[in-house]
């Protein structure tokens, strides 16, 4: 067992992260899969990590506590402005939602007394085990497959397709993308929840654009036709820059020349390369 | 069945309708024609709920339905088939039938979670509906096959299977035989009246005269955002207001075109 313990002091934080991304993924999944375009995940992530990491050093609650709390006020918050934002489509939804991660980060960063402002929050436990982020994982995983292969996945690819006509099958449009976008915000909640009890420090730009490019490119990497796509993404992007660490300076660039390789040649993501039905579904009528 | 008083609708300076008055009557076949850009799928706009009137009440079963969501007018009994068509191309054929019956689900979240018997039951209860529904249309065979790949005169059967599957008391066709040949059409027109026997009521929008004339019980035309005509499709033949609407332009552009330039 000492590899093992060698094994994990070293890659623990990387095996974490594994984690945690797979559930952003998997909460940018569900709106991607709808056809909605938000990039507001980022910044429901920091609300989770800032909720979770003060109720567990501030007031010393229960870690299981702080994590079901630290997803209920994104989830709350995705309520709140999901009713107006998501009237808006296509780039109109991503302004909007990119505005609203910047207004978080800027709360953040300027509510001192409570978030300890630009200098971040330090200090947090380290109580995160590796068997949460599995256990939160598996079970995610397991709703997600689940609803995709019911009736409500089916829904949302059709929303994706055609929201007019969807809407006109007597389905509520907008009940359902508040749904996706509620529950998107509740599983990046508890992504960050989780990153905050094993980072021991977390601040605001940690939750800013670049965390919400990524998010979106784990996402579109991926691919949105199943709840698969995204777990590919999200170990992807998390792995690449370790892989490539022997190229030093030059990582970036091969990182961004394979997710451009992968975009061009699978445009709906890696999910879709594996995808049994793949040829019949790709290829036209007629040839 | 559905009452149309007095509806107008303005998109910018450009008045589309202008106090329409409709009754479309139960269980019947009622046709709307005329002109290109006469208002006619502004008028399925409407009533389907995409569009809201600028003035006027569109009534359905005697339930005012000019403010309501597409989709609670849907889950009342109105349902529609598109000009363009449009399917989710990309699902397969019993999937597209599938979306339109969650419109009335039969299992809610909690059993999709929690109680994986009750919902496998009931997905197999609606994948049956829904076999039955593309067996309507002819379709059966295909079931499994993408939407996308389906030739015009399919997809536009399989729309009507879809709309079906919302359990409609009325059916709203735009267009349904546009692009179709002879033998579709009439296959077309035998679906039709086979669904009208069965109790449906239809509301059809349609270029094809011959069609049109064969088909409803009553016809309505469009013209100029007015309705200029109402009857039987014998009286609607005779109407010279009609005809006027129809042929006018052609009797006057070569000799208006001739005076015009010297």
């Amino acid at each position: 067992m000492e590899w093992l313990e060698s094994f994990w002091a070293t890659y623990s934080t990387l095996v974490l992260s594994i984690g945690t991304n797979v559930l952003l993924a998997l909460s940018i999944y569900l709106t991607l899969a709808t056809g909605l375009l938000t990039v507001a995940n980022a910044a429901f992530m920091g609300i989770g990590a800032y909720t979770a990491g003060l109720l567990t050093t501030q007031l010393g609650l229960p870690f299981f506590i702080a994590l079901v709390l630290g997803s209920l006020l994104p989830a709350l918050v995705a309520l709140a402005i999901g009713r107006p934002t998501l009237r808006l489509s296509g780039v109109y939804l991503a302004m909007a939602t990119l505005a609203f991660g910047e207004v978080v980060r800027i709360f953040i960063l300027n509510a001192e007394g409570l978030t300890g402002g630009a200098l971040g929050l330090n200090g947090i436990p380290q109580l995160t085990q590796w068997f949460d982020v599995a256990l939160a994982v598996a079970l995610t995983l397991f709703v997600l497959l689940r609803l995709a292969r019911s009736r409500i996945g089916r829904t949302m690819e059709a929303i994706c397709q055609d929201e007019t006509a969807t809407e006109l099958m007597g389905l509520n449009v907008g009940a359902y993308k508040l749904l996706v976008f509620v529950l998107g915000a509740m599983l990046a909640g508890l992504a960050g929840g989780l990153n905050a009890h094993f980072t021991f420090f977390i601040s605001p730009d940690e939750y800013g654009f670049d965390r919400a490019v990524e998010i979106l490119a784990m996402g579109v990497l991926g691919g949105t036709g199943s709840p698969w796509g995204a777990v590919i993404g999200g170990l992807l992007i998390t792995l690449l820059p370790e892989l490539l660490r022997g190229l030093g300076h030059y990582r970036p660039l091969i990182n961004g020349v394979i997710l451009i390789l992968i975009i061009l040649y699978s445009p709906r993501g890696i999910w879709d390369l594996f995808r049994p039905d793949r040829e019949s579904r790709r290829l036209p009528a007629a040839h | 069945m559905l009452t149309l008083s007095s509806l107008s609708l303005r998109f910018g300076g450009l008045q589309v309708l202008q106090g329409v008055n409709l009754t479309v009557p139960e269980h019947g076949i009622f046709g709307l024609i005329g002109p290109n850009g006469a208002g006619k799928t502004t008028v399925f706009n409407l009533i389907t709920g995409l569009l809201r009137p600028g003035a006027g009440t569109i009534e359905f079963l005697g339930q005012r339905i000019d403010r309501m969501l597409p989709y609670r007018i849907t889950r009342l009994g109105v349902a529609r088939t598109f000009q363009s068509i449009r399917l989710f191309k990309d699902m397969t054929l019993i999937e597209n039938v599938l979306v339109a019956l969650g419109g009335r689900p039969s299992y809610g979240v909690t059993s999709v979670l929690l109680s994986w018997g009750s919902y496998r039951a009931a997905e197999s209860r609606d994948s049956e509906v829904a076999r039955g529904l593309l067996s309507k249309v002819g379709l059966a065979g295909k079931a499994e096959q993408r939407a996308g790949a389906l030739s015009y005169g399919e997809q536009r059967r399989l729309e009507i299977a879809r709309a079906l599957a919302t359990k409609p008391k009325l059916l709203l066709l735009d267009e349904p035989a546009a692009g179709m040949n002879a033998v579709e059409k009439r296959q077309l027109i035998d679906e039709i009246v086979k669904l009208n026997a069965g109790g449906l009521g239809i509301f059809i929008i349609e270029h094809d005269m011959s069609m049109i004339m064969g088909l409803c019980h009553e016809i309505a035309v469009l013209n100029f955002g007015g309705v200029i005509a109402r009857g039987t499709p014998a009286q609607i033949r005779a109407n010279p207001q009609v005809i006027e609407a129809y042929l006018g332009q052609d009797e006057q552009s070569p000799s208006q075109t001739a005076s015009v330039s010297p």
